[in-house]
């Protein structure tokens, strides 16, 4: 493989991280590079959302050290960092009564002096990522109005709007319904191949991974377990491995893509 | 909301506007009837240092009594209601108000051991101890809630609110023990805790005025920080605020802003509370806006309390009974508006 060190984003050596005694991550070296679009696994407090909050300086890490772009992390201005990476949190709660525009527009801050005021380009570039996550329809409704997954897209859109390089998603999809979630992360990967956009999402449906990512990334009690493309480790064995279920991976014709299905009774 | 700035602007100029008429208005009303017209010459002679026609003792009561009053009420009333914005905005609160974090308590405390100190003989000069006291009371439990509150690195709403509890819990407490040592002299410390207008001099105006101004500039520089405060801590972070240099920033300046506030007038309450959220219910939670309005608004209310109880009630009722008076049923049609529109407490 003929790879370029500037392809590299984030550069993860034995890192860890715990509250107290409990380690959540442990020992975890990591590569991800610019372009790609890693799918994050693992059952419920493997340490997926903690991985994230590393890679966006929300954590900072008890041992081991994470380089973005070769420099460390922690040498980054929390603006510099927002204009590069963008997190769509898991839940998204806004209180008071912001309308959907005035938190999408929330997305600009990183590029905005202090008193600056949005110009004729943020507010183009707001609304075409509300089209985009089809929100621009109740663009003056309060956000506290909305449904879970109305919610959910004015995050993406709040996230798009930062023009971030890097898209990190957490459960970024969950509330959504099956033809949002398709079409937003359609939406999103048609990003990653156009604009070279990166993204990095933390998911618990295996088949919407296999549809969306590039690369997963299994994790499991805070060790990483498996990392590859969707064909190298999507695989029977390592969903057994890492979540206990019994599973049968094809490749499916309609879809166009890996798509797992699980048998009961479940066998530990 | 397209429409929401020129509204914005357009009560804000409402405000600005009742509020000057308010001031003139205020300072013909009382034991003696001035027209508007003297007052605004006494106002103009003020600033130009030319002399005026009028009866020496019509110049006197609206200069030196009515009118440090009238500034008074306006600019405590502005302070608080600012702070009590950004108490919400900050803890994520819509209850909060500017005595969440024990600063009443703790100026209470610093007021009653005065008043304790002199019945035990300690000759202490009450006209500038008590509100010295105050003030030093209210710091150091803005600090004592602080160091409480900073165990949690991020400096978490629920740290702070609870911090604060804990201290003005404690308080309230050692209040009592002193209320009980002042034996019959328990009603000036009463008297003290409900607040009133009626001892301020211009040298508190010179004192609050610029504190109030500077407190009010660096409130607004913080202005958009605080709206993307609203969609959580994670998410502001990761927007580039830095949260907890925010939260440290915004509370130890409103909080010295309340300190003094509350060193000049006593506890007034209710008007931080409800000038953000009625404001909120008419303009929306922008809080570059409803910072600037809070302001006019908390001033506005304020002298028109503390105009009602100088010159319309036959006696002077204290002012924070009056603010919670008005102000509560007020607050009332509004909450249960909200209710019905399925919003309630937002």
């Amino acid at each position: 493989m003929d790879r370029q060190d500037s392809d590299i984003l984030w550069q993860l050596d034995q890192v860890g991280f715990g509250y107290g005694e409990q380690p959540v991550l442990s020992d975890l070296d990591l590569e991800l590079e610019k372009g790609q679009c890693y799918g994050v696994l693992g059952p419920n407090g493997s340490g997926k959302t903690t991985l994230l909050d590393l890679l966006c300086s929300l954590l900072v890490p008890t041992t081991g050290t994470v380089d973005l772009c070769s420099q460390p992390l922690s040498g980054w201005q929390p603006r510099q960092l927002a204009r590069k990476v963008a997190l769509v949190p898991q839940d998204f709660v806004v209180r008071f009564g912001f309308s959907v525009r005035e938190v999408v527009e929330m997305g600009r801050h990183p590029h905005l002096g202090r008193f600056a005021v949005l110009t004729e380009q943020d507010h183009a570039l707001v609304d075409s990522v509300m089209e985009e996550m089809e929100v621009a329809a109740f663009a003056d409704r309060p956000v506290t109005r909305l449904s879970g997954g109305e919610k959910q897209r004015v995050a993406v859109a709040r996230a798009l709007a930062q023009d971030p390089e890097v898209l990190l998603l957490d459960e970024a999809t969950s509330n959504l319904d099956i033809f949002h979630s398709l079409s937003i992360l359609g939406t999103i990967r048609n990003r990653v191949h156009e604009q070279g956009l990166t993204v990095i999402a933390a998911l618990h449906d295996l088949n919407l991974a296999g549809f969306f990512c590039d690369q997963l990334i299994f994790l499991k009690q805070g060790k990483l377990l498996h990392q590859g493309t969707v064909d190298e480790v999507l695989q029977a064995e390592v969903i057994r491995e890492v979540y206990g279920v019994d599973a049968r991976v094809r490749q499916d014709e309609f879809s166009g893509c890996s798509q797992v299905s699980y048998r009961v009774p479940v066998s530990r | 909301m397209a429409a929401r700035p020129g509204f914005s602007l357009a009560t804000g100029i409402v405000l600005l506007v009742l509020l000057l008429l308010s001031v003139v208005l205020s300072a013909t009303m009382g034991y003696m009837n001035v027209p508007a017209r003297d007052v605004l010459q006494v106002v103009f002679s003020f600033f130009t240092g030319a002399g005026t026609n009028l009866d020496p003792v019509t110049v006197a009561v609206v200069a030196d009594v009515r009118l440090p009053r009238i500034l008074s009420a306006v600019l405590v009333g502005g302070v608080l209601a600012v702070c009590g914005t950004i108490f919400q905005a900050i803890l994520l609160n819509p209850l909060a108000d500017p005595y969440t974090l024990g600063i009443s308590s703790g100026a209470a405390f610093g007021a009653s051991l005065v008043i304790v100190l002199q019945v035990f003989g300690l000759a202490l000069p009450s006209a500038f101890s008590v509100p010295l006291f105050a003030f030093g009371g209210s710091v150091a439990t803005l600090f004592a809630v602080l160091a409480l509150a900073a165990g949690d690195r991020r400096l978490s709403s629920t740290s702070l609110i609870l911090s604060g509890v804990i201290v003005a819990a404690i308080l309230s407490a050692a209040i009592g023990f002193l209320k009980f040592l002042a034996d019959e002299q328990v009603g000036i410390i009463i008297f003290w805790l409900m607040g009133s207008l009626s001892g301020v001099s211009w040298q508190d105006i010179f004192m609050l005025t610029p504190v109030a101004f500077a407190g009010l500039v660096v409130c607004l520089l913080y202005g958009r920080e605080l709206n993307i405060m609203a969609t959580g801590e994670r998410a502001a972070a990761t927007l580039g605020v830095n949260t907890v240099r925010l939260r440290w920033i915004l509370l130890v300046t409103c909080s010295f802003m309340t300190a003094l506030c509350v060193s000049v007038s006593g506890i007034i309450g209710f008007v931080g509370l409800i000038v953000p959220h009625l404001l909120r219910h008419l303009i929306g939670p922008d809080n570059r806006w409803l910072i600037g309005l809070s302001f006019l608004g908390g001033g506005l209310l304020l002298l028109f309390a503390d105009t009602l109880t100088r010159a319309v009630l036959p006696s002077e009722v204290p002012i924070g009974v009056l603010t919670a008076l008005i102000g509560g049923p007020f607050f009332c049609v509004i909450f249960k508006k909200r209710q019905q529109d399925g919003s309630a407490g937002l």
